[in-house]
């Protein structure tokens, strides 16, 4: 019971690390229908740069935990929401009336760029850095000498996506641009003949997704203590079936999937097999779209003859 | 249907002096931003295990620099070129010349591909670049039949690839098995995986089944990679037996082709027969694949491509149509999985990642898709293009990715824009890309 | 039920979700005849014919189909792709539905698909060329310029699909259907987006599709169509028959007018109109 208690923690934090990327693929899918491949990569930039900028922060002498948090959350939002921006308008808006597999193939090359731009600028190996947010909580002694830990990173993991997912939720159903997503997710045609900027809603779209995979990456450095350059390409995919396992095109559904997603995981790890712990994530992917093509939140599609 | 059109405001100038200069000054901004600390500053892990960091203030302001100055041309090329639409960079002549091209090219890239070993015999670097660049026309070809004609987008060829390669590899280093057994048995495998997985999910419309065959062809590699006992995990299958002419080595045995045929022995043999096979399977494919274009099944699959509903409504039965398209797609892959084990000897999960197949999909789109002339130029332009940066080999990938941005800007419908019907009455003449669908499955 | 009725439709039902889309709806359609169902927008008619073409599965009632030779179908059982490989019910689409970068011989090969697919030994046969293969398919050519030639596309043959004029396709799209060779021809508005010239050769080309011997279910809002060339005509108006009969007898119906007027001005008036 213990050791079930402990996995849960692991995988709720886990999969709000997913989740967070799950919603840059699911908002992007809900307003432009296509998959944005180079998401994942993006998450990957996204804890490069808070690595680079914590480094640089403490080599200014900075010692006050919080504020060096803050400021690399805020930079690496920052630039890496500049990427999300800057991709689009390079690569995916070209395309945007052209033929459906122009812009996906558009993205997969924008994925191998990515990959291989932080490759080549930063290196191969792995980047290790020391714990940050150290300390936690013993939550109960268990019999055999087993306790189930809540630690402080796990905390301000959890807590950090809370609040942003309320931030989010309040940008996309009480502000303008909220509105104005809705509307071109609807019909961009319509939405255009109202005085909708859809060019900038769309680039608003990329812009949020990449901040929030920034989130994630920086989440992902601190609780994991490491990033390399191949890491976007398995945490898009898991991602995206976690956009997909709650329903695409769903912000709520993004973020349950992602909670599922990374219960499996962590789950399949500890009681089943670390190895296989991918061909798990994969395995669901295939049989939810078999079963659910819809997801858990999703809209059914009813088919016009 | 552009979106800025709806609001009467007055536009802004798009040209002169002024105007590029400020765009050019955007862009490096712009640059300066993304660069700051992915280029200015460089970390790595220190000797002591912890990180340590330079600056490289120096490399970020020539890459800015470059963005500027590069931007001023981009902008200066496109007002000379005018509004741009794919009729201006392509034109209507050029279209036509290449078209015609067409008719002759094919033959003669035929004939000079079964010269090929005759002309470069003792330039082993040009066979061995030949054997690769056929072996992606065969995968090319093989992956048409299911995203060029049928219309259904598949990112996991490769797990096709990987399934003929251990086939061939488990079958021929555990019972002795001879390659030309194998050969086919190695496509059947294939094509059954390929039913296997077609039959739940090929229900699924778009860009799921492409994340599902995508997910498909990671599991098959997480399990090789996993599946030790039988595959031998990461490290691969070695010592996998060469191909023999029906029987006879190509070695320097006694009982070899040379020995028999009285001649002195040299390695280039193996080659050359190599190059003959991987020509002749990719020529296999090729043939089939225009039979099958003909006959009922090709047609339906291309009517899969353009209407699903209506073929249902002509009593076609969508799933097996989708099925058989994917299981001879499958079967293709097999088949070149089975040559590329051959040839190499060693085979490891390492040469069955995404980015193959990345690239086999990427041959295709360039291509043209479904024209088979187009799969075979896209192949040579990506496989040459790759060799040409084979010196800068960590930035090959990085070009690699620009390049499949740049050619889907450039031209999205690929090199050969142009569809040949299957039957005809009177005039055989080529359809417009632009009324060509691309299929949603 | 008797057999001069190819098709009988009993009780049929159809709901999404919580709506009704058809109710209980009950009629009959003649063998060798043109029937008609009309009714204002929203009425249910396509959904009736999704059902009878295999795209809805009903929610309930029976769809009993007859052939000449008095083989008997349950389509609601059928389902999909099979009502027209089996039953041999083809249909066209409101909205047109050809292929459009595939020429309009392709068109008609692609209709002939499963006679085909016999013929070439499911691929095999016709991999190697076998002449009985090359046979059927010289044949499959001959019915598709045959049917070119009756709804006048013979000369566009070689044309893409998608290249030809909007009353073309309409054409097109009926030849397609014909080329299944089917026992009942639906129709879903095919007189929408066509000039009154191109109706007219319209009525001629349906008038001899039924004189050849196939029954024809027609969805249509243009009245002069239904009132010139139907045999019978079925009311529909929130998804319940409100009446049926021979096409004089349906337009003087009060309900019918009724029905119209409150659904559509333009619709009551046109088929008061056709009258005078």
């Amino acid at each position: 019971m213990d050791y079930f208690a402990q996995q849960l923690i692991n995988g709720l934090v886990l999969g709000s690390i997913y989740g967070l990327i799950a919603i840059g693929y699911t908002m992007v899918y809900g307003i432009v229908g296509m998959i944005n491949f180079a998401h994942g990569d993006i998450f990957m930039i996204g804890g490069f740069i808070a690595l680079i900028s914590f480094l640089v922060l403490v080599s200014f002498g900075l010692t006050a935990v919080p504020v060096i948090l803050l400021i690399v959350l805020l930079v690496s939002m920052a630039i890496t929401a500049l990427y999300g921006w800057t991709i689009e308008r390079i690569a995916y808006r070209p395309l945007r009336h052209s033929f459906r597999l122009a812009p996906m193939l558009s993205a997969i090359g924008m994925s191998f760029v990515l990959t291989n731009f932080s490759q080549v600028s930063q290196g191969a190996r792995v980047k290790p850095v020391p714990p940050i947010i150290t300390g936690g909580y013993t939550l109960h002694e268990g019999a055999a000498g087993f306790a189930v830990q809540l630690s402080n990173i796990q905390i301000v993991v959890v807590l950090t996506t809370i609040v942003l997912l309320a931030v989010f939720t309040w940008i996309v159903s009480r502000t303008r641009l909220g509105r104005d997503m809705r509307a071109c997710e609807q019909d961009q045609t319509m939405a255009a003949l109202l005085g909708v900027d859809v060019d900038r809603t769309i680039s608003m779209t990329f812009v949020i997704g990449a901040a929030l995979a920034a989130v994630a990456g920086m989440m992902y450095l601190l609780y994991y203590g490491l990033v390399d350059f191949f890491m976007g390409f398995v945490a898009g995919i898991k991602a995206f079936t976690a956009a997909v396992l709650g329903g695409i095109g769903s912000l709520p559904g993004a973020m349950l999937g992602g909670l599922a997603i990374g219960l499996i995981e962590t789950f399949w790890s500890a009681y089943f097999s670390v190895e296989y712990k991918d061909v798990a994530a994969f395995s669901i992917l295939i049989v939810v779209l078999i079963f659910m093509p819809t997801g858990l939140l999703g809209r059914p599609e009813v088919e016009k003859v | 249907m552009s979106a800025t059109s709806a609001r009467p405001s007055p536009a802004p100038p798009t040209s002169g002096a002024a105007f590029i200069f400020k765009k050019a000054l955007i862009s490096a901004g712009v640059a300066l931003v993304l660069f700051s600390l992915m280029i200015g500053v460089r970390t790595e892990a220190g000797p002591q295990g912890g990180l340590i960091y330079w600056t490289r203030f120096g490399d970020l302001a020539v890459l800015v620099a470059t963005v500027f100055g590069g931007s001023i041309i981009v902008e200066l090329l496109r007002q000379w070129w005018g509004p741009v639409d794919s009729d201006r960079f392509v034109p209507k002549p050029v279209q036509t010349a290449m078209a015609f091209a067409g008719r002759w090219l094919a033959p003669a890239l035929l004939v000079f591909a079964f010269l090929i070993p005759v002309i470069f015999y003792n330039q082993r670097y040009i066979l061995d670049l030949s054997i690769l660049v056929l072996t992606y026309v065969m995968l090319g070809w093989g992956l048409n039949v299911v995203v060029g004609l049928a219309g259904l987008l598949d990112l996991g060829y490769v797990a096709f690839y990987a399934v003929g390669a251990y086939s061939y590899a488990l079958l021929a280093t555990n019972f002795g098995l001879s390659f030309w057994v194998c050969l086919p048995l190695a496509g059947i495998l294939a094509a059954f995986w390929g039913v296997l997985l077609g039959f739940p999910v090929l229900r699924l419309r778009g860009d799921y089944l492409a994340i599902v065959t995508l997910a498909f062809g990671e599991i098959i590699r997480l399990v090789i990679i996993n599946w030790q006992s039988l595959t031998g995990g990461p490290n691969g299958v070695s010592g996998i037996p060469r191909p023999t002419l029906f029987g006879i080595p190509l070695d320097n045995s006694d009982d070899g082709l040379a020995a028999k045929l009285g001649i002195d022995f040299s390695p280039t043999h193996r080659i050359i027969f190599l190059f003959y096979l991987i020509l002749a399977l990719a020529l296999i494919t090729n043939w089939v694949t225009i039979r099958l274009r003909r006959l009922p099944i090709g047609r339906a699959w291309e009517a899969l491509r353009e209407d699903e509903v209506a073929c249902r409504a002509l009593g076609i039965n969508v799933t097996t149509t989708k099925l058989t398209a994917f299981a001879t797609g499958a079967m293709f892959g097999g088949f070149a999985g089975a040559f590329f084990a051959t040839r190499q000897g060693f085979i490891s999960p390492e040469s069955f990642t995404f980015q193959e197949s990345a690239l086999v999909l990427a041959i295709v789109v360039l291509g043209g898709m479904g024209s088979q002339l187009g799969v075979a130029l896209a192949a040579l332009t990506m496989i040459g293009g790759f060799e040409l940066f084979r010196g800068l080999d960590q930035y090959r990938m990085l070009v690699f990715g620009m390049a499949m941005v740049l050619l889907m800007i450039w031209r999205p419908r690929g090199l050969i824009g142009h569809r040949a019907p299957t039957v005809f009455l009177e005039r055989n003449q080529a359809i417009s890309s632009d009324l060509v669908k691309e299929g949603h499955g | 039920m008797s057999d001069d009725h190819i098709l009988s439709v009993d009780r049929l039902m159809m709901r999404f979700g919580g709506i009704v889309a058809v109710n209980s709806l009950s009629f009959t359609a003649e063998r060798r005849k043109i029937t008609a169902l009309i009714g204002p927008n929203g009425a249910g008619k396509t959904t009736v014919f999704n059902c009878i073409t295999g795209f809805y599965r009903p929610s309930g009632g029976a769809l009993r189909l007859v052939h000449d030779d008095g083989r008997a179908f349950q389509l609601e059982r059928l389902g999909d792709f099979r009502i027209s490989k089996l039953a041999k019910v083809a249909r066209t689409f409101q909205n047109i539905r050809l292929f459009p970068g595939m020429t309009a011989l392709e068109n008609l090969m692609v209709a002939q698909h499963n006679a085909l697919m016999r013929a070439s030994g499911l691929t095999f046969l016709g991999l190697i060329g076998a002449p009985a293969w090359r046979q059927a398919e010289e044949r499959a050519i001959d019915l598709a310029r045959t049917w070119l030639d009756r709804v006048g596309l013979l000369l566009r043959a070689d044309d893409a699909a998608g290249n030809l004029p909007y009353g073309d396709q309409r054409r097109l799209e009926i030849a397609r259907a014909m080329c299944t060779e089917p026992a009942l021809l639906c129709l879903d508005e095919p007189a929408a987006g066509l000039n009154a010239r191109e109706s007219g050769g319209l009525n001629e080309l349906l008038l001899s599709i039924r004189d050849l011997g196939t029954s024809i279910l027609l969805i249509e809002h243009d009245m002069s169509v239904v009132m010139e060339i139907s045999d019978h005509v079925v009311v529909m108006d929130y998804g319940v028959k409100i009446a049926e009969g021979a096409p004089q007898a349906v337009r003087d119906d009060p309900k019918v007018i009724a029905a119209y007027l409150g659904a559509d001005e333009e619709e009551a008036i046109a088929v008061m109109e056709s009258g005078t």
